[in-house]
């Protein structure tokens, strides 16, 4: 068996039935009389609908129903509600149009659910939805941030002037201006994060049940967070009390943000079940998924750095817009606010700062939180403006790092942006990194790609994020609609195996693994005697699921919390079989001894004392061991560490190569080394991706030109160079695990490197800047234009 | 897709008269671009014929040319020692097509009737100056291909294999679309003792062409140099989000030049 505790490499859990084609997706649930439905799309970005004809797609072969935005607003139903409020730097709420569930008046965005169309079959449903005819009045349209506030741009909501949902700030401006006005220098840098489609290896997908004798909803759902999509479309939307209302998100084939938040396709099905009063099934095709999952990023930034004449960061002002697209998806008011602005110290000692950021609506697919969520924006913007510094200055770009970092011994540390850091040693992981790379030897390995026609250059990122979110009093002061502690039930049954009911979801990240090894640790009990439940409201007491890597740092947290009460309890029970005090107790490694004795219980005497109780304090002790626990974090964690990046770039031709990369993470406890080293491979891949490859690109009028993979670039495995993965942990001080979390860093940390390692590579072009993602294509250009300066010089 | 009737006759007489008999029905090959077309609801055949049983498979080589029958996949190709000892430009090229599962199931004989101007086939055939046998007739390449997706095949018409002259050298370079990894421009160059053929690929509005200066100067010098001053201009090519005309033009000359090289 080995050593399976906090620490062991041990293989996961899941992966037989994941590598063996044995997963329970939704789409591979069928229930009996089950019907399918097929959702009749906008073709178009912005046009008024003048009139709907069902007929002859309700009487075609194997139709049982067709519904439209008018039989929606006809009943109780809800809008999609949005999850996070954001007030407007006068103190006003943002705006907040009615999203609804099929389109009322409207269309806003290609891929705007109209009508949906319940068949027999999947082929009948689509056959039928050829027939139904929408009369459109199109309407301009605006796809881009410039344009959507640019005056006189069309409006994507009627009475949301300038299509601007809030306009909101953080740190004093007058201050920062101060700063700035007397700074030596300030260096600025105009930038873009590129908008993403998040693709999951599984489309979404969602299973609307209707119980006729019991009037009861189940949805099986595509779902990072089955009891918040409970919560938002039960109270909000449908309008069906959580009693009658159970959400299953079964095995679930990534996520990566995108199946955080309650989707229309959602209430489609299980409102529609209801109506035809059998279980409906929705699955998207492809196509589908890149025009109705939400996108990600989409930001356009000015930022400035005042530095003194060492390079001294005295002051930061950026001015950011971020695309909300057409509607708010759930999380989405807060991803350019609450999870990018704040971040905007990064590891540096910064003492003031300013940002303003407008969030603007356009005729886009909605966007919100993708893997990161507003760190690796912040990330990126920090790190390329850092590297522009040491351009435009002269002063090396490490020696500029470690001279603004915020030092080991300053600890806990308050930023200027509302955030308190913990812990962290920012040194280390540079230097470890340094020394992994070789930096210092680069220079030998520029001249000899040199010599093979190939300009090679390195890049280095210094980054920290917040996950393991959130403190629930401070997320609702900043405008959570939603508290973000985690839930544990510890079931430890008669014979001394344990379940262990999460309200985290494991979608590709290998809880049922990790979170096993933290009953493995505190309880002493065998790997394969944990079983980890995660996913269905009927089993879990509650949850707020996975996102913003939060899962160890705050669901293990509850695990904890509630493997201590099952200590607790079996102390009791064990003195009691011991005639012992309470006190005199301990428990290690499944066993309760008397202290300084060889007098023993095993969790199992105590369990099967806990269930059969002939023997047992049944006047003070109820029977049982199973205990439940809600933690609210303390704190945000706060991983960092640093990227370094090798690219080669064929100058001919602009292909760019990764040939190096190293990540050096500070995750704070690690308790799958393997898992760990996996999540941030994973991480790293989108972020390659992200900079080198992945754009989402819709015409100015709104048409999604990069609407399959034959247009958008999903980097594949022969893009990603192997990957050096490191940890140098510092321990997160106000969890009971010491965990940060790690599903996030590889994303986060990664594009900046790449970038700057790309920039690095075109020095001798004059490329100060260049927008993600480097595709050959542009590099050629840039080359192109830069000829005939080098030329002339 | 849309319902279809499936036929799967055993004999090429009966595939070219179900073939004839009903405008709307259509031949099916490897399927990996017809299928994802009938997918996508672009195409509503009434039936679909399916080649499979023809028996239009193998290689067979012959003195100075090679056969290859229609519905020979990409995998044999690639796989072929033949191919590779005689047109080793066209195993290579094989070889990149897609990826494991399209190059299995991915015919020869589909890649050329459907002449997509992204695909890589159509620039060996024409290099190589080969001739497209069909079940009524003999197309010379250079009279095959007619622009995108456009052939000189008539209604009906099935390819039943193609003749490759053998070269002295060949090579293929493919600059791939870095989304589909089908060609952005793929250049095919095939010398023979009577001078050299080189065609391009992805990068024509009119599909694959023949670079006539290319082929003047390289029928001259066989070397990378001989064209290194030629430039291609960008009329006529191909513009998307992934390359412009420009880029295209500028790759043309890149792309030749390592062909070249790899040939020479
Ligand atoms: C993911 C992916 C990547 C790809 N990448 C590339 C690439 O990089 N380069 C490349 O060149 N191609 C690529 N392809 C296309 C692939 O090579 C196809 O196999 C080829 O285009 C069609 O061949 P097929 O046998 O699949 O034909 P099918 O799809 O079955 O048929 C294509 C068309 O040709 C007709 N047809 C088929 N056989 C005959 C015949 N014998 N006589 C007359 N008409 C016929 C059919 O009626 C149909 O209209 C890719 C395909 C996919 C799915």
């Amino acid at each position: 068996m080995g050593f399976e505790g906090i620490g062991a490499s041990v293989r996961r859990k899941e992966d037989v039935r994941f590598l063996s084609g044995r997963g329970n997706y939704t789409d591979d649930i069928n229930r009996p009389g089950q019907l399918h439905a097929y959702i009749k799309r906008a073709d178009r970005p912005h046009a008024r609908i003048d009139a709907i004809d069902t007929a002859a797609a309700g009487k075609a072969p194997g139709v049982v129903r067709v519904f439209t935005g008018a039989d929606i607003a006809a009943e109780n139903i809800g809008g999609i509600p949005c999850g996070w409020q954001i007030h407007n730097k006068d103190g006003s709420p943002m705006a907040e149009p009615m999203h609804p569930v099929l389109a009322v008046g409207k269309v806003r965005h290609v891929g705007d659910p109209v009508a949906v169309v319940i068949a027999d079959s999947r082929q009948a449903a689509k056959n039928a939805a050829e027939l139904i005819e929408i009369d459109y009045t199109d309407l301009p349209a605006v796809a881009n941030l410039t344009d959507a506030v640019a005056a006189g741009a069309p409006e994507v909501h009627d009475g949301v002037a300038g299509n601007l949902c809030y306009d909101w700030v953080i740190g004093d401006k007058a201050v920062v201006d101060g700063v700035f006005a007397s700074a030596h220098r300030v260096v600025k840098l105009d930038l873009t994060n590129n908008r993403l489609i998040p693709n999951a290896m599984e489309p979404r997908a969602a299973i609307g049940d209707y119980d006729t004798s019991s009037g009861d909803y189940t949805l099986y759902t595509t779902s990072q967070n089955p009891h918040v999509i409970r919560l938002l479309m039960g109270a909000f939307v449908l309008h069906i009390p959580e009693n009658k209302l159970r959400v299953v998100a079964p095995d679930v084939g990534g996520g990566f943000g995108s199946k955080i938040y309650h989707y229309a396709e959602e209430a489609i099905v299980t409102w529609t079940a209801g109506k035809v009063r059998r279980p409906v099934k929705w699955t998207a095709e492809r196509s589908e998924s890149f025009m109705s999952d939400a996108h990600g990023r989409d930001h356009v930034s000015t930022a400035e750095m005042a530095i003194d004449k060492d390079g001294v960061f005295l002051g930061l002002r950026i001015t950011t817009l971020a695309n909300m697209g057409a509607y708010l998806s759930t999380f989405a008011p807060a991803v350019p606010t609450y999870l990018y602005a704040t971040l905007l110290a990064g590891v540096y000692k910064t003492p003031v700062i300013y940002c303003n950021v407008k969030a603007v609506f356009t005729n886009t697919v909605p966007v919100d939180a993708y893997r990161g969520a507003g760190r690796p924006e912040a990330t990126y913007l920090l790190e390329r403006l850092v590297d522009a510094i040491a351009y435009d200055t002269g002063i090396d770009k490490i020696e500029l790092r470690r001279k603004n970092f915020i030092p080991a011994d300053a600890f806990p540390y308050q930023t200027p942006v509302a955030l308190q850091y913990d812990s962290g040693d920012y040194q280390t992981t540079l230097n470890v990194a340094l020394q992994t790379a070789g930096w210092d030897s680069f220079e030998a390995r520029r001249a000899e790609a040199k010599r093979r026609g190939k300009l090679r250059g390195i890049g280095i990122s210094t980054y920290l994020e917040a996950c393991g979110i959130a403190p629930s009093a401070v997320v609702g002061s900043l405008g959570a609609r939603a508290g973000l502690y985690e839930v544990a039930n510890i079931r430890v049954h008669p014979t001394g195996s344990v379940t262990v009911f999460t309200g985290t979801h494991s979608h590709g990240q290998g809880h049922e693994t990790t979170l096993a090894q933290l009953v493995v640790d505190q309880l002493g009990v065998p790997l394969d005697q944990v079983e980890v439940v995660h996913g269905d409201t009927a089993k879990i007491p509650f949850g707020m699921g996975t996102y913003g890597s939060r899962s160890l740092a705050v669901g293990g947290s509850a695990m904890v919390k509630a493997m201590d009460k099952i200590i607790a309890k079996g102390k009791k029970i064990a003195a009691h079989l011991l005639e012992a005090s309470v006190q005199d107790i301990e428990f290690k490694d499944n066993t309760f001894t008397v202290a300084g004795t060889d007098r023993s219980k095993t969790l199992t005497d105590v369990s099967l004392a806990a269930y059969v109780p002939h023997n047992y304090p049944i006047e003070e002790l109820e029977p049982g061991l199973d205990e439940t626990a809600f933690y609210d974090p303390k704190n945000f964690t706060f991983p960092g560490g640093c990227h370094i990046a090798e690219v080669e770039i064929d100058p001919e031709t602009g292909v760019v190569e990764m040939v190096n990369f190293i990540a050096v993470d500070d995750v704070g406890r690690v308790v799958n080394p393997m898992i760990v080293e996996g999540q941030v491979q994973g991480g790293v891949a989108q972020g390659i991706g992200q900079a080198l490859f992945e754009s989402a690109i819709y015409d100015p009028d709104g048409q999604l030109l990069s609407g399959s993979f034959m247009d958008y670039t999903m980097p594949r495995a022969n893009d990603i160079p192997p990957l050096s993965v490191a940890t140098e942990n510092t321990m997160c001080t106000h969890n009971p695990l010491g965990s940060k979390g790690c599903g996030e860093v590889g994303a986060i940390g990664s594009p900046p490197a790449v970038m700057n390692a790309v920039v690095d590579a075109l020095k001798e072009y004059g490329v100060r800047h260049l927008e993600m993602p480097a595709t050959a294509a542009k590099i050629w250009s840039i080359i192109q234009s830069a000829q005939p300066r080098i030329a002339a010089e | 897709m849309y319902d279809f009737a499936y036929e799967k006759p055993g004999s090429l007489a009966d595939a070219v008269k179900l073939l004839s008999a009903d405008p709307d029905a259509k031949a099916l090959a490897g399927g990996q671009t017809f299928i994802p077309v009938l997918k996508q609801r672009l195409n509503r055949p009434s039936t679909v014929v399916d080649l499979a049983k023809l028996g239009l498979t193998g290689i067979t080589v012959s003195g100075d040319k090679v056969t290859i029958a229609a519905m020979t996949t990409h995998a044999t190709i690639a796989a072929s020692p033949e191919i590779k000892a005689k047109i080793p430009g066209l195993q290579h090229q094989a070889s990149l097509i897609g990826d494991e599962a399209v190059r299995h199931r991915g015919t020869i004989g589909g890649s050329l009737a459907n002449n997509d101007p992204a695909a890589c086939y159509p620039s060996a055939v024409l290099a190589l100056n080969g001739t497209i046998k069909t079940d009524r007739r003999s197309i010379p390449a250079d009279e095959f291909f007619q622009g995108m997706f456009t052939t000189a095949l008539e209604p009906g018409e099935i390819i039943t294999s193609v003749e490759l002259p053998v070269p002295q050298k060949s090579a293929y370079e493919k600059f791939r679309n870095p989304a589909s990894r089908y060609a952005i421009v793929g250049v095919f160059v095939a010398k023979f003792a009577s001078g050299v053929r080189l065609a391009i690929t992805g990068a024509g509005q009119g599909g694959v062409f023949r670079h006539a200066e290319f082929e003047k100067a390289l029928s001259a010098n066989f070397a990378p140099e001989a064209i290194a001053g030629i430039a291609t201009p960008a009329e006529g090519l191909n513009g998307d989000i992934h390359a412009s005309p420009e880029y295209r033009a500028h790759l043309i000359g890149v792309v030749s030049k390592r062909a070249v090289a790899k040939a020479a």
